[in-house]
C-alpha cells in the first residue's frame, strides 16, 4: 500500500489506494483477532495477564476476548484438556465461524505434559487443528504476545481469494476447509523473556543483561 | 479409646484397634457389622461427621479391597479411622448415607475410582469418569495411562460428523 496521508488528502481525482485483494484481506484479519479464551487452569491466569493492561494484547489488536465461539476467531486452548472436556472444545471450535485459528497454550495442551494420564488429551492438535504450539508451564504471557505475533505472520501468508475463485476447498480433516496453510506449518521455539539491542545482542528483559550463550 | 471401650461393653468383641504410622486410632470391624458399627460411633461416641469414605486396592492378596472410614468428632476434638476387608473383585458393602448424607458423593467417588458397590445408596452414579467409561482408575490392574482413553470421544465424534453430513445431503436435496 502506498502513503495513506498522500492518497487521502489529495483532492484532485485521487482518494484511492492500490492494493492487492489477499493483502488488504490479510491485514484486517491478522489486526482483529478476537480470541476466545479457552481457560482450562493455571494457563489461564497467564492468559487474563496478556489481555490485561500491563501486557496489553490491545496493541496487537486482539484484546477483543468473546465468551462466545460464534464472535471468535482465534482460539486459546489454555490448559490442561481432559477426555471429559474434549467433546466441550471441539463443540466450541465448530461454532467458531471461518477464518478461524488455534493456539495450544502450555505444555499440556501441546502434548499432554506431564499428565501422562487415563484422563488427559496428550495434545490438543488429536482434537482440533492448531497452528501454534506456545512451550510453558504455563507460559508467560510474553510468550502468548509472541504466539500472537507469529500467528499474524502466518495469516500474512494466507490465501483468502482462493474459495472465492475456485469455490469451496475440498474440506481438510479438521473439517476447516484451510488447505491454504496447512495446520502446524509454523512451528517455532523463542527465547521468552527476551530481547535484541541494536547490536544484534539477545538481552534480558527485565534486568537488561546479556543473554548470548558463550 | 473412649469409643473402643464403649463398643467392647457393648459386646463387640471382634473389634480389633491397630496402630497406624499416622498415630489416628484405627479400628477393624467385620463387613457384616460395619454399618451397625457406624452407627454406634455416631450416635453414642458423638462422631457427627464422616470426613472420608475410600478404599485401598491391597491386590493380589485376599481379601482384596479394605474399606475406610474417617470419622470426626467435633464435640469432643476426636478424629476415628474404621477399615473394613472386602472379599472379591467386585464387592458389595453397605452405604452410610442414611447416617451422613454427606459420604454421598465420596461413595461415587470410590464406586467410580475402585468399582465397590454400595447398597443403599440412592443414586450411585460415576463422580468424575464418564458414565459409559467401562472401567475403574483406581484399580490396580489399570494401566496409569488407561485403556482406549479417547473411545467415547471418537464414538461422540463419529456420530458429530455422521450428524453434519446428514445435514448437508438434507440441504442438497432441498435445492
Amino acid at each position: 500500500m502506498g502513503s495513506l496521508k498522500e492518497a487521502t488528502t489529495r483532492d484532485d481525482e485521487s482518494g484511492f489506494m492500490a492494493t492487492r485483494v489477499n493483502e488488504l484481506l490479510n491485514w484486517g484479519r491478522k489486526n482483529s483477532l478476537w480470541p476466545m479464551p479457552l481457560g482450562l487452569s493455571c494457563c489461564g491466569i497467564e492468559l487474563m495477564a496478556m489481555i490485561g493492561p500491563k501486557f496489553d494484547i490491545a496493541r496487537f489488536g486482539a484484546e477483543a476476548a468473546r465468551f462466545s465461539p460464534r464472535q471468535c476467531d482465534v482460539m486459546i486452548v489454555a490448559g490442561t484438556l481432559t477426555w471429559k472436556m474434549a467433546e466441550a472444545a471441539r463443540t466450541i471450535y465448530d461454532q467458531m465461524p471461518d477464518p478461524k485459528w488455534v493456539i495450544a497454550m502450555g505444555v499440556c495442551s501441546s502434548s499432554g505434559g506431564m499428565y501422562d494420564s487415563y484422563a488427559v488429551v496428550q495434545g490438543v492438535d488429536s482434537i482440533l487443528p492448531v497452528d501454534i504450539y506456545v512451550p510453558g508451564c504455563p507460559p508467560r504471557p510474553d510468550a502468548l504476545i509472541d504466539a500472537i505475533m507469529k500467528l499474524q505472520r502466518k495469516i500474512e501468508r494466507e490465501n483468502p481469494l482462493r474459495r472465492v475463485l475456485e469455490g469451496p476447498q475440498e474440506l481438510d480433516e479438521s473439517g476447516t476447509g484451510r488447505l491454504d496453510v496447512p495446520a502446524n506449518s509454523m512451528v517455532e521455539t523463542h527465547s521468552m523473556g527476551t530481547y535484541r539491542t541494536d547490536s544484534g545482542l539477545r538481552k534480558d528483559q527485565y534486568t537488561g543483561r546479556s543473554r548470548e550463550k558463550n | 479409646m473412649a469409643a473402643l471401650k464403649h463398643m467392647l461393653s457393648l459386646g463387640w468383641d471382634e473389634v480389633r484397634e491397630t496402630q497406624d504410622r499416622d498415630s489416628m486410632p484405627t479400628l477393624t470391624v467385620d463387613l457384616e457389622r460395619l454399618h451397625e458399627a457406624l452407627e454406634v460411633l455416631k450416635r453414642d461416641c458423638g462422631f457427627e461427621t464422616v470426613t472420608l469414605v475410600t478404599a485401598i486396592d491391597h491386590s493380589p492378596s485376599e481379601p482384596r479391597f479394605e474399606l475406610v472410614h474417617q470419622l470426626l468428632s467435633i464435640q469432643n476434638n476426636e478424629r476415628l479411622r474404621l477399615c473394613c476387608a472386602l472379599r472379591g473383585d467386585h464387592p458389595n458393602a453397605p452405604s452410610c448415607t442414611d447416617l451422613w448424607p454427606g459420604a454421598t458423593y465420596m461413595e461415587r467417588e470410590c464406586w467410580d475410582m475402585f468399582g465397590i458397590q454400595f447398597d443403599g445408596h440412592e443414586n450411585l452414579r460415576r463422580l468424575l469418569m464418564p458414565e459409559a467409561y467401562g472401567h475403574h482408575p483406581l484399580r490396580k490392574e489399570f494401566p496409569h495411562q488407561g485403556i482406549e482413553p479417547d473411545r467415547l470421544y471418537r464414538e461422540w465424534n463419529r456420530e458429530r460428523i455422521q450428524r453434519a453430513e446428514a445435514k448437508t445431503s438434507q440441504e442438497g436435496a432441498g435445492r
